[in-house]
């Protein structure tokens, strides 16, 4: 592993100088083993040494829990919030700083519990970033509570008899937002289509929500054994708007071409629960940006007085 | 009470007079009171004004409870509060009259012109009404002056819910001999947004309030106006804190929807762009405090605007801040609680909640403007002190001065106010990102997008490097340096300014926007030959240097303030068991005197006249305590 502290400007003046994925790994994860936030980890240490990006161009936005010790283990900017509230701090860095790039990690109670208010407006004001939704079903860093999206009868030691109401469909919530542009859902336990959903979330331009699916070794080791032993039990929604990562025909035999650009059909395959849908459900780039929408041109300091002086004749005694 | 003929009307120059001006809840009297204010001070007089407003939009009418108006109290020479009592009202029926009387807010003497309708109406519900309005004010000396508002104002519009306003400005332009030039200017104004149409026959209304009183009033008032040496502009504390929001080079404001904090977004809202900045109308009070320290992580100069709830909302972000060391400003328009409280109306509750308010340690900078001006520099000061000392620095007014209406010298703007271009030079080899000056806890802030500089801030325990630590001695470490900081600041700072001597027996401390009454008041009892003095603190935390000392001349201290104590002898109520106003326990804990309080939450500034009379119960107490102690 090469240093992390690289010099950058090197880098500018080389350009034969790359950067390896472990290049962007800071620090090692300290997650438990077998924890599927390593996998997202290694995937989207491999997407920023794919589009070569400059480590301080960056900020990792983050939550409260195992999955938002995330921006610590990443050679970038880091912004461990507070519970839930990683959509607000990183709207706010993306509307001062637009030319940076943002990703935010949550896990699924950061997300869809404690968060979920942000969440909804996060996908609405269609910000552009990349927003990784790691979500093992339960509550890890608490040390096993059942979080919205654990399913039902599963049990936990705040459910002991099981949790007792459906699970809340991310996706389904998502695809019902006005002006969601990007809707994807991948697993921790295929690394080559959760890196090509990556890449894609990344090559969209607006608020990039990608449900990784995953397993917390100590809490819901077996939660999708069924879908992990069986790949018959997991369809891939596969389309050139989308992602269709080679290699793995062979494993999943179910596939469904499906335009990430209908939303109804997104919707319709949200809803259903035969089978474990992994792919881009919804991809519309045309929506607003809200950084765009809300950009100004910017004024000099010389400006703002002359003009601030002027106001004051408006309120002139 | 009869309409009075046509006759000669004598001038009566007076020094200030205070008219208030109310009507059912959206008939237009802010309007009506916005425009006669603002001539009054384009033509040199000191004003001060208070708004009247319901909680609802429409309340039900021609009820006690629909009251909405305003008050205005106008001067030859500078004024800072609201006074005592109102000399002159308008009234757009007498049920809304009636709440003012109950509130005592009339003075004995008052002149009413009051809507003439109501007396012969069809109604005979109506009738009995005003009849039983007027037996229960029939114990002051008031002087109704039946006045036809609508009848007249149908005259010139077919609809008289839009216009009695402007009618009733005619009226007031008249009787207090208003510029009507100046009228005209601020009615085009207002209207900016109607078309010219509009504009003339709110005009033309005015000129029919001016001739309705011409004819039927035989007395002005006269209130000479000093002319000023200097340049000045007048608005109303919201206003000045949305513009020095702007002239501190705050690029971001993010909020949520408060009373009575909102309208300062509106006015950013308005003008923000044209100097490269945004108003964001976040998805709640929380979401709102996170874009704003976001902003400010990435660089920008950020505000978010609230009031007590807010606070309470935005707590645990606000904390994320101070441990993080990202420079915050946060203005808390303050008003009555707990709870959702008295949505529009003004208080003093947020102090200690605003030093205090969150689970652990975290030091921040809380300060009070005294004025309308000193919300605008306030802004100012803010932002400066948010980036020297990576903190978060809270601005607390209140409703008093959100909507009172003041003029203040126009500030000169200064160019080094403004954020200039983000420094993202590539950072020494080796920097920490919160490598603490021993001394003063100071380190350098490291924005992203600096090369060399990548780190993740944090809202654990954290070291130096910012590395997540636990250690006991690391904690201790950020705890002492986030600490010190506010220290340094306060080593800054002058110790207040006393008005009156600066010895005396009794010495009344005030902070924020009770300025003027408290002043108006002590200066009422030093004419009588007390021995009062005055000072009032505008920088709460850390506080302003030198008080021990200077309490230590006063043979007694006592801090006046809108907020809720004890008072000694209800029941259960001791000396020990007391609960103090906020600055008094404050005050208390910082000295070790024996500070008493004087506080009243009735939802509305304070009256000289309260203060004056607690002021002499406070200095006759001292003394029959004292005679006491000599006797035995």
């Amino acid at each position: 592993m090469s240093a992390p502290s690289l010099s950058l400007l090197d880098l500018e003046e080389d350009s034969r100088v790359c950067l390896e994925a472990e290049d962007y790994q800071r620090r090692p994860g300290k997650w438990c083993s077998g924890c599927g936030d390593f996998g997202a980890l290694n995937a989207v240490k491999r997407l920023l040494a794919k589009e070569q990006l400059k480590p301080e161009k960056m900020v990792f936005v983050s939550g409260i829990g195992c999955s938002s010790r995330f921006p610590h283990y990443v050679n970038a900017y880091g912004f461990h919030g507070i519970h839930g509230r990683a959509l607000p701090l990183a709207t706010g860095i993306k509307l001062a700083r637009p030319e940076l790039d943002v990703f935010v990690v949550m896990g699924d109670g950061d997300c869809t519990s404690i968060g979920a208010g942000h969440w909804i407006h996060a996908t609405r004001y269609n910000a552009n970033m990349v927003v990784l939704m790691l979500d093992n079903s339960i509550y890890g860093l608490t040390k096993n509570q059942t979080s919205p999206t654990t399913p039902e009868g599963y049990a936990s030691m705040t459910s002991p008899r099981g949790s007792l109401l459906p699970a809340l469909d991310p996706l389904q919530a998502t695809l019902g937002v006005s002006n969601a542009s990007f809707v994807a859902q991948t697993a921790d336990w295929v690394p080559a289509h959760l890196y090509a959903t990556l890449q894609a979330a990344y090559a969209h331009p607006g608020f990039s929500f990608v449900r990784i699916l995953q397993r917390c070794p100590k809490f819901t080791p077996d939660i999708f054994e069924q879908r992990v032993k069986d790949p018959n039990t997991t369809e891939l929604l596969v389309h050139e708007d989308g992602v269709d990562p080679p290699g793995l025909e062979k494993l999943f035999k179910a596939r469904r071409v499906h335009d990430p650009k209908n939303i109804d059909e997104a919707r319709s395959l949200a809803r259903r629960t035969d089978m474990l849908r992994l792919g881009v459900f919804f991809r519309d780039d045309s929506r607003p940006v809200y950084e765009e929408v809300r950009a100004v041109p910017p004024v000099t300091p010389q400006e703002k007085i002359n003009r601030l002086n002027q106001e004051f004749e408006r309120y002139a005694v | 009470m009869s309409t009075e003929a046509t006759r000669e009307a004598t001038v009566t120059e007076v020094s200030e007079h205070t008219v208030e001006i109310i009507t059912d809840s959206g008939e237009g009297a802010q309007k009506c009171a916005q425009i006669f204010g603002q001539t009054c001070a384009k033509m040199g007089n000191g004003v001060w004004t208070v708004e009247i407003i319901p909680a609802e939009i429409e309340p039900p009418h021609h009820t006690v409870t629909s009251t909405s108006g305003n008050i205005i109290r106008f001067g030859t020479g500078k004024v800072t509060n609201w006074g005592d009592q109102s000399k002159l009202a308008l009234a757009f029926n007498e049920q809304v009259l009636l709440s003012r009387h109950r509130l005592d807010s009339l003075d004995d003497d008052c002149i009413v012109l009051l809507e003439a309708m109501w007396q012969n109406h069809e109604e005979e519900a109506v009738r009995r009404q005003y009849q039983e309005a007027m037996e229960e004010m029939s114990s002051r000396n008031y002087r109704f002056i039946g006045v036809p508002i609508e009848e007249e104002t149908l005259k010139v519009v077919s609809n008289p819910a839009h216009g009695k306003n402007m009618f009733a400005l005619g009226l007031l332009t008249e009787v207090y001999q208003r510029d009507l030039s100046i009228v005209e200017k601020q009615i085009a104004h207002i209207f900016r947004f109607k078309s010219q149409q509009v504009i003339d026959l709110n005009v033309e209304l005015v000129k029919a309030g001016m001739a309705w009183a011409r004819d039927n009033l035989d007395f002005r008032f006269h209130i000479p106006s000093v002319p000023s040496e200097e340049d000045r502009i007048v608005m109303n504390g919201n206003q000045a804190a949305a513009l020095g929001a702007i002239a501190a080079g705050m690029e971001m404001c993010a909020m949520y929807p408060i009373t009575p904090a909102t309208s300062v977004s509106h006015e950013l809202a308005e003008v923000i762009e044209n100097y490269g900045g945004i108003v964001h109308q976040a998805e709640d009070e929380i979401a709102a405090a996170g874009v704003a320290i976001g902003a400010s992580y990435g660089g920008k100069v950020a505000l978010t605007v609230t009031s007590g709830p807010g606070m309470a909302l935005k707590t645990e972000f606000l904390a994320l801040a101070i441990m993080t060391e990202v420079p915050l400003v946060v203005l808390d328009v303050q008003r009555g609680g707990p709870s959702t409280g008295l949505p529009t109306k003004v208080e003093q509750s947020d102090l200690l909640s605003s030093i205090y308010g969150q689970p652990g340690d975290a030091p921040r900078v809380v300060i009070a403007p005294r004025s309308i001006e000193e919300c605008f520099h306030s802004m100012v000061t803010a932002r400066r002190i948010a980036e020297t000392f990576r903190t978060v620095v809270i601005v607390l007014t209140d409703a008093n001065l959100a909507t009172g209406v003041q003029q203040f010298t126009r500030p000169k703007l200064d160019v080094r106010w403004q954020q200039g271009p983000l420094d993202l030079s590539p950072l020494p080899e080796g920097l920490r990102p919160y490598e603490w000056d021993a001394q003063t806890g100071m380190s350098r802030r490291v924005i992203p997008g600096t090369p060399g500089g990548q780190h993740t801030v944090t809202g654990l325990a954290h070291d130096e490097a910012s590395l997540v630590s636990y250690h006991p001695s690391s904690n201790e470490r950020g705890m002492r340096m986030r600490s010190r900081k506010l220290a340094v600041f306060q080593s800054t700072l002058m110790p207040p300014e006393i008005h009156g001597d600066e010895a005396g027996d009794l010495l009344v401390v005030g902070w924020g926007s009770t300025q003027g009454a408290i002043e108006e008041a002590v200066d009422r009892a030093r004419a009588e030959g007390h021995k009062v003095s005055t000072c009032q603190l505008t920088f709460l935390s850390p506080l302003e240097p030198g008080l021990r000392k200077i309490f230590g001349r006063f043979r007694k201290v006592m801090t006046v303030e809108i907020n809720y104590s004890d008072t000694v002898g209800d029941p259960y109520i001791t000396e020990e068991t007391r609960r103090y106003g906020q600055l008094a326990w404050l005050l208390r804990a910082h000295t070790l005197f024996d500070i008493d309080c004087w506080t009243s939450c009735p939802g509305q500034p304070l009256r000289p006249k309260h203060i004056y009379r607690n002021i002499i119960a406070k200095l006759e107490r001292a003394e029959s305590v004292e005679k006491e102690g000599e006797a035995s």
